[in-house]
């Protein structure tokens, strides 16, 4: 009965208090509107500390469940590893540097994931082969400032004109700046009524489908 | 040839062979860095975070009020039964509460008023001559801006602004197109190098 009452209720509440009390000290330079801001960002971050450890738990959860039943054992076996072994190496050795938990982050992770970000040039080249047509006006646009801009940034634009990277650096600070100015002003608006929509309690989707 | 070096060798190639296609051992590598990443993660939070924010004042401090923050934390478990799930949202109440409060203001200065103040410049300059790529801007800003306005039909003038505006956005997203290909690039080219000067050592 009490989660049933609380089970919404309570949260809407936590959440208009803390969201009035976070807007209302922007505008105070008092000391004491200050020392709140900076000890409810503090919370926060410990509270969403917590929050990724839910998550961190989950994943090894799930992993351990899909091992037990089966499902690409050898490789889970190796995402597991690479978990576990983390954080006993910072246990034992620490987490300075020349530490061999820095080493995997050097050695393993790094080198992974800039390699993951590289291939995705691949995958971005060959989706805009096949998907840049210059059928209407506005696509053709879109190509030839593209084209302009990647032939700019590399030495055979040089081969073609002198100038090139000059023309691709005023599109990109005049005509390219003044879309993403209203892309950003419109994000920002957006944003604001949300946030509004969130304390006020009009948005409530966040507390989930579940009484 | 360093320890570090062979093995970011074999899982830079590992990560590679995808672009022949899905294979055993991309997967391999795949989950390998899924779950270095989430250690790395786990680690860093509890020992920037949990840590030093958390448990050493709260032990040595005895700063009692942040058992408020830890409460918190310990509701969030409380989603993996049934009959507790509801109190997770407490402290979820409180994140989204606080970070909904701070984004009022942000996102109202630094996302909407500064953007308009840069806009808004002088389109001559003392001696009068007119700043044309000033007025490009302007125009740009106000026609983009009028094509997602949607509580009125783009029709007649106002749809002409709205048809100028897309030609803004495809510049944009051009120009947005072609950075990132450029920096995956680069990124892909330091890959290679190392792969070809400090693992296979065939250049200089």
């Amino acid at each position: 009965m009490v989660g049933v009452l609380m089970g919404r209720r309570l949260p809407l509440a936590v959440c208009f208090v803390f969201g009035l009390v976070m807007f209302l000290q922007y505008f105070s330079e008092h000391p004491v509107a200050i020392n709140l801001n900076q000890t409810i960002l503090d919370y926060w971050q410990i509270v969403f500390a917590f929050t990724l450890i839910v998550g961190i738990f989950t994943y090894f959860k799930n992993n351990v469940t899909q091992i037990s039943r089966g499902s690409d054992r050898p490789f889970r076996l190796v995402g597991l590893a690479g978990f576990v072994s983390m954080p006993l190496l910072a246990l034992i050795w620490g987490i300075k540097a020349d530490t061999p938990f820095m080493w995997m982050f050097e050695n393993v992770q790094a080198p992974m994931q800039s390699t993951v970000f590289a291939l995705l040039a691949f995958f971005v080249a060959s989706a805009s082969f096949r998907g840049f047509r210059a059928r209407s006006l506005p696509a053709a646009v879109l190509l030839l400032s593209a084209l302009l801009m990647l032939l700019s940034r590399s030495n055979i634009g040089g081969f073609f004109s002198e100038g090139l990277p000059e023309i691709a650096n005023w599109i990109r600070d005049y005509p390219s700046m003044a879309a993403r100015r209203a892309i950003l002003i419109g994000i920002g608006l957006g944003s604001l009524t949300t946030s509004l929509r969130v304390i006020i309690g009009i948005e409530r989707t966040w507390l989930g489908g579940d009484k | 040839m360093e320890a570090g070096t062979i093995v970011a060798g074999i899982l830079t190639l590992a990560i590679l062979s995808f672009l022949y296609r899905d294979n055993p051992v991309y997967k391999m590598a795949e989950y390998l860095l899924i779950g270095v990443s989430i250690g790395y993660v786990l680690v860093i939070t509890w020992t920037n975070t949990l840590v030093s924010l958390l448990f050493e004042p709260l032990w040595t401090d005895s700063n009692l009020w942040l058992l408020i923050p830890f409460v918190l934390g310990l509701l969030m478990w409380a989603r993996f039964h049934r009959k507790t799930a509801w109190l997770s949202r407490i402290p979820i109440g409180f994140m989204i509460g606080s970070g909904a409060g701070v984004a009022i203001p942000a996102m109202l200065y630094g996302r909407t008023l500064k953007q308009m103040s840069a806009t808004i410049t002088p389109l001559m300059d003392s001696s009068g001559v007119p700043d044309l790529s000033g007025l490009i801007v302007i125009i740009g800003l106000l026609t983009t801006l009028s094509y997602f306005y949607f509580s009125r039909e783009h029709k007649g003038y106002f749809g002409g602004l709205a048809k100028l505006g897309t030609f803004f956005l495809m510049i944009f997203f051009g120009t947005t197109f072609g950075y990132t290909v450029m920096s995956r690039m680069s990124t892909f080219i330091g890959r290679m190098e190392f792969l070809l000067t400090d693992f296979l050592r065939l250049t200089n």
